[in-house]
C-alpha cells in the first residue's frame, strides 16, 4: 500500500475533489468568489497540517510550525519584494532556509533526547524566536502590520508566480499541494522510516538496540516536515497577497496547527484534511456569529472577534481528552467496529 | 568473543563498574550475577553502546565497540534484550520482529528469519497480530528474545530475563534461554536469580558493587558456600 497504484475509489476522490469548484459555479455562482476561498483556505491548510502531522505523528509534537510557515512566506516575499528573484527561485531557498532551521533546532533536541514537553516548549520558543525577528526588521517586514508581496502586471503572472485575481487558477495550484502532500504522507507510511520513528516513539533504548540510528532517523522527518510547512506558508503568501506575523507565523497559527490536525486525526491520510475542513467551518461560523451577534458585540466590544481563539483552545482539551484519534480516527475506528459486528451477526444468522 | 578489559562506567557524579574485565567464547553461555545495584545492567549498556564507559576498552571480534555507536552496535552481531522485555508495545508482534530485523543485512532476510523465529517459538506465530503490550509477561520475553534472534546475531544479549515474572514462568523463560542456546548462539545473560541462570549457562561472574569478585564454571559456583548463602538463601 504505497498509493502508487490508485484504486478506483481513489481516483473518484480526487475526481470529486477536483470537481468541487465546478460544482460552486453551476449552484452558487452569486458567491463563488467567497466560497471558492473557503475551499482553497482548506487546501493551503491541509497540506500545511498534513506537514505537521508527519512528526506530530511519532510523538514529535511540535509547537514550531509557524516558524517554518512564516520562514516560506516571508523569505519568498522579501526575496520578491527587494531582490526581484521570482518565487520560482524563492520559494526553494525559502524552503532550504526553514529546512536548515528545522535541523539546527532538531538535532540537538534529538541528539540530547529532548522529547514530549520540553520538546514542545522549546519548538515554541522558536516560534517566538521567528516572529520577533519579523517584528524587529520591520523596515523589510513592515513589523507587526504586515507587507504585501509586489504585484506585477495585473496580478496574474508565471515568472512572479501571482494567481490571486483568478480563483480557479488559484484553486487548482492548491489543490496539487494537497494531492502532494496526501502523497508524501502515504509514501511516509509505506516506508521502513514510518516503522523505526514508531518504535522510536515508544522505546528509544529499544529501537537504538535494534539499530534505528534514532537522531537521523526524527531529523530526516523534521527536514520534510518543516520543508513542507514552509512550502505551504510560501504558497499561501503568493495567494493571499498579504503577509503578517499573526497570520502566517506566531504561536496562535502554530497552535492552530496543533489542533487541527488533532481535531482531524493524525494517524490518518485524511485526518489533517478533515481536521482543516472543521477549523476553517468553525472559524467561518464564529465570524459570522459573532459579527452578526450585538449582543456579543456589547458585552466583549471587538475583542469578541478573539473569543474563537478560547473555543479553540478548549475544544482542543476535549479533544485530546476524548477523541485523541481525532474525528476521522474515531470514525473510522467505529466504522470498522460495525462491519465487524454485522460480519459477526451475519455469519450467526446462517 | 566479546572481550572487556578494565572498564570504568557511570553516571552523572556516581560510578558504577570499577576496572570489569571479562569475555565470552563463541558457543558459550556466561551468566554475570549479583544483587540490586551491583552494576549488572550498567554493564550491558555499557556493551551495547547505550552508555560509554569512562576508561577500558572493549572488542567484539576485534572490533572496538568503545567507538560504535549504538545503533551500529547490533551490526557487530550483538543483539540486546533489554530489561523488562522493552518491546514497542503499541506495534503487533509481527512487527515487534520486523523492527528486530531492521538493519539491511537482516531485513533482506526477513521472511527466512520469521519462519525460523515462529518455529523456534509457535507461540508468537499464534499471536502475531496482537499488540505487543497486550501480551503476558512470559510472552513478552519470548517476544523480545525473538526480536534479538530476527537480526541473525552471534552473542544474544539478556538483561534479567525473569524479572517481574511468576515464578512458574520463570522456569519457561529459563527454558527458552537453553532452547537458544542449543540452536548455537552465544549467550551472555545477567541475571538475579542466582540458582536457577547456574542451570543453564557453563560460566559466570560474580559482579560486587561495581567490581568482579569472582568467576569460574557454574558447576563451582553453584557449590561454593559462599554464594549459595549469599544469593541462593541456603
Amino acid at each position: 500500500m504505497t498509493g502508487l497504484r490508485l484504486k478506483p475509489a481513489t481516483i473518484i476522490g480526487l475526481l470529486a475533489v477536483a470537481a468541487l469548484p465546478l460544482v460552486v459555479r453551476y449552484f452558487l455562482p452569486a458567491s463563488e468568489k467567497y466560497y471558492l476561498h473557503l475551499l482553497i483556505q482548506i487546501l493551503l491548510w491541509s497540506f500545511i497540517y498534513t506537514g505537521w502531522s508527519l512528526m506530530g505523528r511519532f510523538g514529535l509534537t511540535s509547537l514550531g510550525h509557524g516558524a517554518f510557515t512564516g520562514i516560506g512566506a516571508y523569505a519568498t516575499v522579501m526575496l520578491w519584494n527587494f531582490a526581484g528573484i521570482t518565487p520560482w527561485i524563492g520559494i526553494p531557498v525559502a524552503v532550504a532556509l526553514a529546512t536548515v532551521v528545522g535541523v539546527l533546532v532538531g538535532y540537538p533536541c534529538f541528539r540530547f533526547r529532548i522529547a514530549g514537553h520540553y520538546f514542545a516548549l522549546l519548538t515554541l520558543a522558536l516560534t517566538e524566536f521567528v516572529r520577533l525577528c519579523i517584528v524587529g526588521l520591520r523596515d523589510f517586514t513592515g513589523g507587526s502590520l504586515g507587507t504585501q508581496p509586489r504585484r506585477y502586471g495585473d496580478g496574474i503572472s508565471l515568472y512572479a508566480l501571482q494567481f490571486e485575481p483568478d480563483r480557479m487558477l488559484a484553486y487548482y495550484i492548491a489543490f496539487g499541494l494537497w494531492v502532494l502532500g496526501l502523497y508524501v504522507w502515504l509514501r511516509v507510511d509505506g516506508s521502513m522510516d514510518r516503522y523505526a520513528l514508531d518504535a522510536a516513539s515508544q522505546d528509544e533504548d529499544a529501537a537504538a538496540s535494534v539499530g534505528i540510528n534514532v537522531t537521523r532517523e526524527r531529523l530526516k522527518i523534521t527536514a520534510l516536515s518543516s520543508a513542507m510547512c514552509a512550502l505551504g506558508g510560501a504558497i499561501f503568501a503568493q495567494y493571499q497577497m498579504y503577509i503578517g506575523p499573526d497570520t502566517i507565523a506566531g504561536l496562535g497559527l502554530s497552535l492552530n496547527i496543533v489542533f487541527a490536525a488533532i481535531a482531524g486525526g493524525i494517524w490518518v491520510l485524511l485526518g489533517p484534511t478533515v481536521g482543516a475542513v472543521f477549523t476553517q467551518v468553525l472559524a467561518e461560523t464564529l465570524r459570522v456569529v459573532i459579527q452578526g451577534s450585538a449582543t456579543l458585540k456589547g458585552m466583549f466590544g471587538s475583542s469578541a472577534l478573539a473569543l474563537d481563539q478560547l473555543i479553540y483552545g478548549l475544544l482542543l482539551v476535549l479533544f485530546i481528552i476524548y477523541m485523541p484519534n481525532g474525528i476521522l480516527g474515531t470514525t473510522m475506528a467505529w466504522w470498522r467496529r460495525r462491519a465487524a459486528a454485522r460480519a459477526a451477526t451475519g455469519r450467526a444468522g446462517n | 568473543m566479546l572481550e572487556l578489559k578494565g572498564i570504568d562506567a557511570g553516571y552523572a557524579g556516581f560510578q558504577a563498574l570499577f576496572g570489569v574485565s571479562m569475555r565470552v567464547d563463541a558457543g558459550e553461555a556466561v551468566a554475570v550475577i549479583g544483587s540490586n545495584g551491583a552494576g549488572k545492567t550498567t554493564l550491558l549498556r555499557v556493551v551495547s553502546g547505550l552508555l560509554a564507559p569512562t576508561a577500558g576498552t572493549m572488542t567484539m571480534q576485534g572490533t572496538d565497540l568503545i567507538a560504535t555507536p549504538p545503533h551500529k552496535v547490533i551490526e557487530t552481531g550483538i543483539a540486546h534484550v533489554p530489561e523488562s522485555r522493552r518491546l514497542f508495545p503499541r506495534l503487533s508482534v509481527e512487527d515487534n520482529l520486523r523492527m528486530g530485523a531492521f538493519i539491511p543485512a537482516a531485513r533482506a532476510k526477513f521472511h527466512q528469519r520469521l519462519e525460523y523465529v515462529y518455529a523456534l517459538f509457535p507461540r508468537l506465530k499464534e499471536r502475531r497480530t496482537q499488540l505487543a503490550g497486550t501480551m503476558s509477561g512470559g510472552e513478552q520475553q519470548m517476544c523480545a528474545i525473538a526480536r534479538a534472534l530476527m537480526s541473525e546475531p552471534k552473542l544474544v544479549l539478556l538483561d534479567e530475563p525473569s524479572m517481574g515474572l511468576a515464578p512458574v514462568i520463570v522456569s519457561q523463560v529459563f527454558d527458552l534461554v537453553r532452547r537458544i542456546r542449543n540452536d548455537g548462539y552465544t549467550v551472555l545473560i545477567v541475571e538475579q536469580n542466582v540458582r536457577q541462570v547456574l542451570k543453564v549457562v557453563d560460566r559466570a561472574y560474580l559482579l560486587e558493587v561495581g567490581r568482579m569478585k569472582a568467576s569460574g564454571r557454574a558447576e563451582e559456583l553453584a557449590a561454593s558456600d559462599e554464594i549459595r548463602k549469599a544469593y541462593m538463601g541456603l
